[in-house]
Formats: structure tokens, C-alpha cells, sequence
């Protein structure tokens, strides 16, 4: 049975949910930052984040953008296999809700050429991803991605024989070296294995999974657990300003990889951690 | 032990000499937005020997881009975009009498030199506390590269805007001190 779908109801929900990402912060993250406080030993860290909490509220309140960064628009389509899409091309209709969603929205139009910076106006081109899965629905996921976070995120191609020891490296190694640039405490997405470009979509679609749930397989649980301990004792804290709390989470996606290879890709997201995701 | 101070701008040596890493900073007056693309185009004018859109001499820089403001308010969200990139350009900008620098995120060792060379401070603004941060911003008027849409020089009349000293002129950062203080080996 093929069900007809509109891609103008496409287009609403990327307009309503690009705001509704911006303004409204993930209860996952407020709950996070709930628990930060109890853990956090500076007392600078602690001010911080009852600062990102009273920001969440007033947010929310006034219909500001949680941070003024409102990311460049990543969108996720899961297409389900009985759906036949009319009206219009989907990518269009994409890329028309960004563009509704981030002119009557207020939000900010972070998208330029990468040579003249010239802006591009409208925060168009979105990144898409579209993917077809089982079923008669399409899920919509909005994901703003802002550039300070994205700016500290690095993929190695390691030598098999560097294997998870060489892993556990790169990311603390990654999470140092950015120190308070991607506004810390950050989200840390892991993706492993696959080829060059498969392991950095792993590594951001790990950072959509809600903050505080387990990995659903217990020896990626334990590698996500033990990144965040060590990640946590490097000190950077919250803005970068010393403390306990440097990152809230890691996950981390793997897949098989060539045999001559160990991709590993390390994608940090900032507290603001935006996403929202909507079924038609 | 760190203190707490109100400012106004323009800010003098003086000023600027008596604050050190970790000074809660309460700033009040003209600050004036600017970030990658601006910054650019300051070092080009200076290159050519061209006047700039403002006067530098102690004046404060804010990395800002802020997001549009919906009708009723003065700014959108308004908080510090990452310093660092404005490296290149903030050592020149500090020659000619720039005085303070408001962003996020460590600096790069010839500006924190450029600091202590030619007195001049770095405030660090919370990131992602956007919607908080645009309550101490009274007013905000383009005044140069409109074009640029949210990397224009924008003028912003300032109330207690909130900062913290990351970088004093005697070279200390704030960064630092707290990677020693909460670092477990």
C-alpha cells in the first residue's frame, strides 16, 4: 500500500523543528547539566552552568536563540520504503523549510562560500542526508550544527596496529587540544571503522542519541564510559575555566572497515546539543 | 584573589594594567563587534594606510555575530564567537591603541605578547549563554559592512556586560591556572 506524502509537510516540519532546535534546549542536556552541578568540584564551573541553564530558560521564554550560532542546517531524512513523495522535489522542499525556518525565525545565516565568504542569504544549501528505510512514514530530524564545536572535531586514518589503545589516544588527544574552544562541556561522537567519509557521519549521527543512554552494545557502553572518565580528568571544565566537568558524554559508532585500516573520527558538539525530529 | 570591577570604555593603561586573570569584569559603554570578515577588511584599510570605520584608541572588541533581532528587541541571541581566529589580525588592532578584546577560547602566544607589549586585555564572554549575554547589550547599530550581514562592525552601548580576565598584561592566562588546578595526571 503506498502512501502519498507531500513534500510540503517536509518543508513545514524542517521550518518548525530548525526554530524549535534553536530555541528550546534537550531536556537530556538540562538534565545533564542538572547532574553536572552535583559532580562539578569548581565553583567557577558550577556559576557557568547556572548561567547555561538560566540561558535554556530564557531561550525557551522570549524566543531567542539558545546561543547565536544557529548552525549551519543538517537535516536527516528516513524515507520509509512505502512512501511516494509528491509536489515537488524533496531536496528543494528541504532546503525551502530552512530557508522559512531561519528568515521568520530570527536565526542566524551562517552559510557562505568557502573562498569569498560571501553569505549565501538564506543559510541554504542544507546538508542533507536522506536515507530509505522501512515502512510508511518519513522521519524528519533537524540538526544544527554550529562552528566552534564543529572546528575542533578531526578524522585519522590510523594503522591497524594502533588499534583501541591508538583510538583512546586520538580522542583524548583531540579533546586537549581544543580545550575551551568548542564550549565546553561538550557531547564527543566517536565514529569507528568504515571509509574516510563513513566514519565522520557515524561519528555525528552518534551525537544523536539522548545524552545519559546507554550504548546498546555493552563493550562500546564500557569504551564510551571509560573516554568519558579519562576525558574528565584532563581538567579543562566547563568554558574551559578548570574543573571536573569537561565533556556530559561520549558515544561511539562502529562499523567494519577495510582491512588495511582503523578510520577513526572524533565530532565535538558543543552543550547546545540541538536536535529535534518530528513523524509524518 | 580575583575581584570584581565596573569599567567603562574607553579603557586606558591603567586601567588595563590593574586587572588580572580570573577579575570578574562588569563593562559598561561602546564596544564595537567585529569578527573574521571585519577583521579582514580593518587590516586591509590599515595596509593602505586608509582610516578605519572607528577610532581604536581604547576601545573593546566583541567576537560577536549575533542572530537577528525579532522585532521589539534591540539584538538576537549576542554571545562570543571562538577567538582564535582573529589571531592573525588582533596583534595590529592592539598597536593602534585597541585596549580590550571580549570572545571565547585561548589565544595564540604572539597575541597574548602583543598584550602584554602594548596593554591590552582579553575577556572571556560564556559561550553558548547567547540569550543571556544580549540582556546587557542597551543598543546595537551597524556602521560598517552592512553586507556582511551578522559579521558586520556593529556599534553596542553596553550595561554590566558580564566577562571574566583570561589573558592580563603580565602574560598569565586563566586557561592555564585551571588545567593546574583540576588536571588529574
Amino acid at each position: 500500500m503506498v502512501r502519498e506524502i507531500n513534500t510540503r509537510e517536509i518543508t513545514d516540519a524542517v521550518k518548525r523543528l530548525s526554530v524549535e532546535a534553536n530555541e528550546q534546549l534537550g531536556e537530556d542536556v538540562l538534565r545533564s547539566f542538572q547532574q553536572a552541578l552535583k559532580n562539578e568540584a569548581s565553583p567557577v564551573g558550577k556559576e557557568i552552568l547556572d548561567q547555561l541553564i538560566e540561558n535554556a530558560r530564557l531561550a525557551r521564554e522570549e524566543h531567542v536563540p539558545i546561543c547565536q550560532d544557529t548552525g549551519l542546517a543538517v537535516i536527516f531524512l528516513e524515507v520509509g520504503q512505502e512512501v511516494h513523495l509528491v509536489g515537488g522535489d524533496v531536496k528543494e522542499a528541504v532546503n525551502q523549510g530552512v530557508r522559512e525556518g531561519y528568515g521568520e525565525g530570527y536565526l542566524r545565516k551562517s552559510s557562505c562560500h568557502p573562498f569569498t565568504r560571501a553569505n549565501t542569504g538564506d543559510n541554504t544549501p542544507a546538508v542533507i542526508y536522506i536515507d530509505i528505510v522501512p515502512g510508511d512514514q518519513v522521519k524528519v530530524l533537524v540538526v544544527p550544527k554550529g562552528g566552534g564545536s564543529e572546528n575542533m572535531s578531526r578524522l585519522f586514518m590510523l594503522p591497524p596496529s594502533a588499534g583501541l589503545d591508538g583510538i583512546k589516544e586520538k580522542v583524548l588527544e583531540t579533546v586537549k587540544e581544543a580545550g575551551p574552544n568548542p564550549c565546553p562541556p561538550t557531547i564527543i561522537g566517536v565514529g569507528i571503522g568504515g571509509t574516510f567519509e563513513q566514519a565522520a557521519l557515524q561519528a555525528k549521527k552518534s551525537l544523536l542519541r539522548p545524552l545519559g543512554t546507554p550504548n546498546p552494545d555493552p563493550e562500546l557502553d564500557d569504551l564510551e564510559k571509560e573516554l568519558l572518565t579519562e576525558i574528565n580528568k584532563l581538567g579543562i571544565g566547563p568554558q574551559g575555566l578548570g574543573g571536573r566537568i569537561t565533556s556530559l558524554g561520549v558515544h561511539v559508532r562502529l562499523l567494519p572497515s577495510h582491512i588495511a585500516s582503523l578510520p577513526v573520527a572524533i565530532n565535538v558538539q558543543c552543550h547546545a546539543s540541538r536536535h529535534k525530529e518530528a513523524v509524518i | 584573589m580575583p575581584k570584581a570591577v565596573t569599567l567603562s570604555t574607553p579603557l586606558t593603561d591603567e586601567i588595563v594594567s590593574s586587572l588580572e586573570i580570573g577579575d570578574k569584569v562588569f563593562l559598561n559603554g561602546i564596544i564595537y563587534s567585529a569578527r573574521d570578515a571585519a577583521h579582514k577588511r580593518l587590516i586591509e584599510l590599515l595596509d593602505s594606510g586608509k582610516a578605519l570605520p572607528f577610532e581604536m584608541q581604547g576601545q573593546v572588541i566583541y567576537y560577536v555575530g549575533p542572530s537577528p533581532a525579532r522585532p521589539g528587541r534591540i539584538i538576537g541571541a549576542a554571545g562570543p564567537t571562538t577567538s582564535y581566529r582573529m589571531d592573525p589580525y588582533a596583534p595590529r588592532l592592539m598597536e593602534i591603541g585597541l585596549k580590550g578584546m571580549i570572545g571565547k577560547g585561548k589565544r595564540a602566544p604572539a597575541v597574548r605578547e602583543a598584550m602584554a607589549r602594548y596593554k591590552a586585555v582579553y575577556l572571556g564572554a560564556t559561550g553558548g549563554a547567547g540569550a543571556l549575554i544580549s540582556r546587557s547589550i542597551r543598543s546595537a547599530e551597524v556602521i560598517a559592512y552592512e553586507e556582511l550581514g551578522p559579521e558586520a562592525i556593529r556599534r553596542l552601548v553596553v550595561e554590566d556586560f558580564p566577562a571574566v580576565v583570561i589573558n592580563d598584561t603580565f602574560g598569565r592566562d586563566l586557561y592555564e591556572e585551571g588545567l593546574k588546578q583540576y588536571r588529574i595526571a
